[in-house]
């Protein structure tokens, strides 16, 4: 238990982000948020190859009737596709945001440190080694993959001397991508498997049934929930280590419970959707910038923020060049590279 | 010579210690060339190998020898020399142990420029296969022109940081944009695309190594001669301009020089990475950190991996192959993260 004078400290520290932060305009972020995000789900479902009225996408939803062909479309192909699209964003930005948070490291972003090369690299092995297996054991493996990548760049990261610096966070990531990058491609080579990876990949969230969303929610939403419960403390790690200390909080299992929150979040996401980068990088960036340092404002925001993000990019995938779809990795990239450009020639300093 | 006369005791022995070890890589590669030359889907006893190498073969040991394999391992050698002395040269001009071209991004401007091509025009016939290693290269500058003006600050100059992370950033946005190219492509050129992008030592012709000879017989000379300037330079930014060097100039030429060398090998090559890093670090626990000695040896060292990579590669699955720069990748990959761990920022 903390003693009441760290606690009146915490309390004092807590106040001064407070008046750094901007609640209000959290709250009209995540109520105006929240809007566009359902509207742009609508909008999502009911623009495509079939052109449906925003009308019947509401009576698909609420008043769902078997007999018609486009409540069919609706309930079996779009809802699930932008519903993913919504999830895997909110995952994604999440995850970045805790990861930025922790490590006080701007850069910090699931796509930049190896997740998405490790799922890839277990994608290969699976196309390669057992053709036809399912999709949920295909992004089981994945999400294994994903783990494994995050590992070793922590794991490289935390033997360092001089600990885990924004540059070192960046550049193990960097390399595990390339040896696992090389792996997937010797094996996607020997088997001549390399477009069907690409497919995969580039599919994004095309491919998402309900069946999907139903085993991987309850997952997604007790993280959710860990990391909005987490949030507080957090807030006092992104001051500082020792600052954290100082106020009494047990930073390593924060930690630890940190990162487990980021693997499933993020493992869940790539498994999901492929190599998209730069959300977690983008949102929580875009959040602070809006709303201040307090993540207990930011977690929320980021969760919506995210998931309208990837919705219009699977939208704008769709948009563009119908009926073939862009890769939705390409589209985020396109707004993501120059961001983390911009993040670089600031000095990439630290949260 | 004037200088050798002032030399110290202790330096004239360091000196003849480095020669030794730059014999002895010499001897090693000598030794990886006959290994090499007996590697493959045909077996060839190494008296056969010497015997044809002086022109008493039969037709067929000449043609497997003179046509297939030497030039391959020709090329191998050069391209690692390329590598590692242009990795020599980023490191030494940014001050950071980490550069390398492939982390820089040069790799995968190469490899945009190649697929951007074969996407648009998709017969691989025999010209095409000519205008590739130019179209890498071209690929590769340009690349390196957008880093390097991305991360120039005026009154500042580059900063080692920012070049590598504009570097990775634009390597992230090029690897998107060839996922969008890969769907593109149908399943032949993909699989030729892809086999370059890995990084094989695919032009194992003799017009390649012509096209390649040039940049590496006058680039590394030149870097040679420069071997001052980087010693001054590895001094720090202050001291350097304190000693008279004109920092960002010669660090443009150098640049320019080390971007040429890189092109010019992953334009035979493909995307090999790592080799930039290696060549050097090695180098430097071999002969210490003076540039002298440091850019020949690297040189030996980079070739000499190269050389072991594709022959392994050749070796492993035969008769199928691996290509060197997946190798490299997986010896390298550790090597880098090892040194990672050591490093301070």
């Amino acid at each position: 238990m903390s003693t009441p004078a760290e606690e009146s400290a915490e309390i004092e520290t807590l106040e001064e982000i407070k008046k750094h932060s901007h609640p209000l305009i959290a709250i009209v972020i995540l109520f105006g948020g929240m809007t566009a995000l359902l509207f742009a789900i609508g909008l999502s479902i009911s623009l495509g190859a079939a052109d449906i009225k925003l009308a019947t996408v509401w009576t698909a939803v609420f008043n769902f009737n078997p007999e018609i062909t486009s409540h069919q479309i609706i309930r079996d192909i779009r809802m699930p596709r932008v519903l993913g699209a919504a999830m895997v964003g909110s995952c994604f930005a999440v995850a970045g945001a805790l990861m930025q948070g922790m490590t006080r490291n701007p850069l910090a972003d699931s796509g930049l440190l190896g997740l998405n090369a490790g799922a890839s690299f277990m994608l290969a092995l699976c196309f390669a080694f057992f053709p036809g297996l399912p999709y949920m054991y295909l992004i089981m493996f994945s999400f294994l993959g994903a783990g494994l990548g995050v590992l070793i760049v922590y794991g490289v990261g935390s033997l360092s001397r001089g600990g885990l610096t924004p540059i070192r966070l960046v550049l193990a990531g960097a390399a595990v991508s390339a040896l696992l990058g090389a792996l997937s491609e010797g094996i996607a080579l020997y088997f001549q498997i390399g477009q069907d990876l690409a497919f995969w990949y580039a599919g994004g969230v095309s491919g998402t049934k309900w069946i999907n969303l139903q085993i991987m929610a309850p997952w997604i939403i007790v993280a959710m929930i860990g990391a909005v419960i987490l949030s507080r403390s957090i807030t006092l790690l992104s001051l500082g280590e020792e600052v954290a200390i100082g106020l009494g909080q047990k930073t390593k299992t924060i930690k630890l419970f940190g990162m487990i929150i980021v693997l499933v979040l993020a493992g869940t996401a790539v498994s999901v959707v492929g190599a998209v980068g730069f959300v977690g990088l983008i949102v929580p960036h875009l959040t602070r910038f809006l709303i201040g340092h307090d993540y207990r404002w930011i977690i929320p925001c980021s969760i919506v923020l995210g998931g309208l993000l990837v919705v219009l990019a699977d939208l704008a995938a769709r948009m563009i060049n119908p009926p073939y779809e862009t890769p939705i990795g390409a589209l985020i990239a396109l707004i993501g590279v120059p961001f983390f450009l911009y993040l670089a020639r600031k000095g990439g300093k630290e949260l | 010579m004037k200088e050798q006369t002032y030399m110290t005791n202790s330096q004239r022995k360091s000196m003849r210690k480095n020669l030794f070890i730059i014999g002895i890589l010499c001897l090693l590669i000598v030794i990886v060339f006959m290994i090499s030359m007996n590697t493959g889907f045909i077996r060839l006893s190494p008296l056969e190998v010497i015997q044809t190498l002086f022109g008493s073969g039969t037709e067929k040991q000449h043609l497997i020898l003179f046509e297939f394999r030497l030039p391959r391992i020709i090329i191998a050698v050069l391209v690692g020399m390329g590598l590692a002395v242009s990795g020599c040269v980023l490191q030494g001009i940014s001050q950071n142990a980490l550069a390398d071209p492939g982390i820089l991004g040069i790799n995968a401007g190469a490899g945009l420029a190649v697929m951007l091509f074969i996407s648009f025009f998709p017969s691989t016939t025999a010209v095409p296969v000519f205008l590739l290693p130019i179209l890498a290269f071209t690929g590769a500058g340009i690349t390196a022109i957008i880093i390097y003006a991305l991360s120039y600050k005026r009154n500042e100059g580059i900063s080692p940081m920012r070049l590598i992370l504009t570097g990775v950033a634009i390597a992230a946005g090029i690897s998107s944009a060839m996922i969008v190219l890969t769907l593109r492509l149908s399943p032949d050129n993909y699989q030729f695309v892809a086999t370059w992008l890995a990084g094989s030592i695919w032009g194992s012709n003799w017009k390649f190594v012509l096209s390649l000879l040039p940049w590496i017989v006058v680039l590394i000379p030149f870097i040679f001669s420069k071997a001052r300037v980087l010693n001054v330079l590895n001094l720090g930014d202050l001291t350097a301009t304190g000693l008279g060097a004109s920092i960002e100039k010669e660090r443009r030429v150098l640049l320019a020089a080390a971007v040429g060398l890189a092109g010019a090998s992953v334009s035979i090559s493909g995307g090999i990475g790592f080799v930039g890093l290696i060549g050097p670090h090695l180098a430097r626990q071999l002969v210490g950190s003076r540039h002298q000695y440091v850019i020949p040896t690297a040189a030996l060292t980079g070739g000499l991996l190269v050389l072991i990579a594709d022959t392994i590669g050749r070796w492993i699955l035969q008769p199928s192959e691996i290509p060197a720069g997946i190798v490299v990748a997986v010896i390298g990959a550790p090597y880098f993260l090892y040194l990672l761990t050591r490093i301070k920022d």
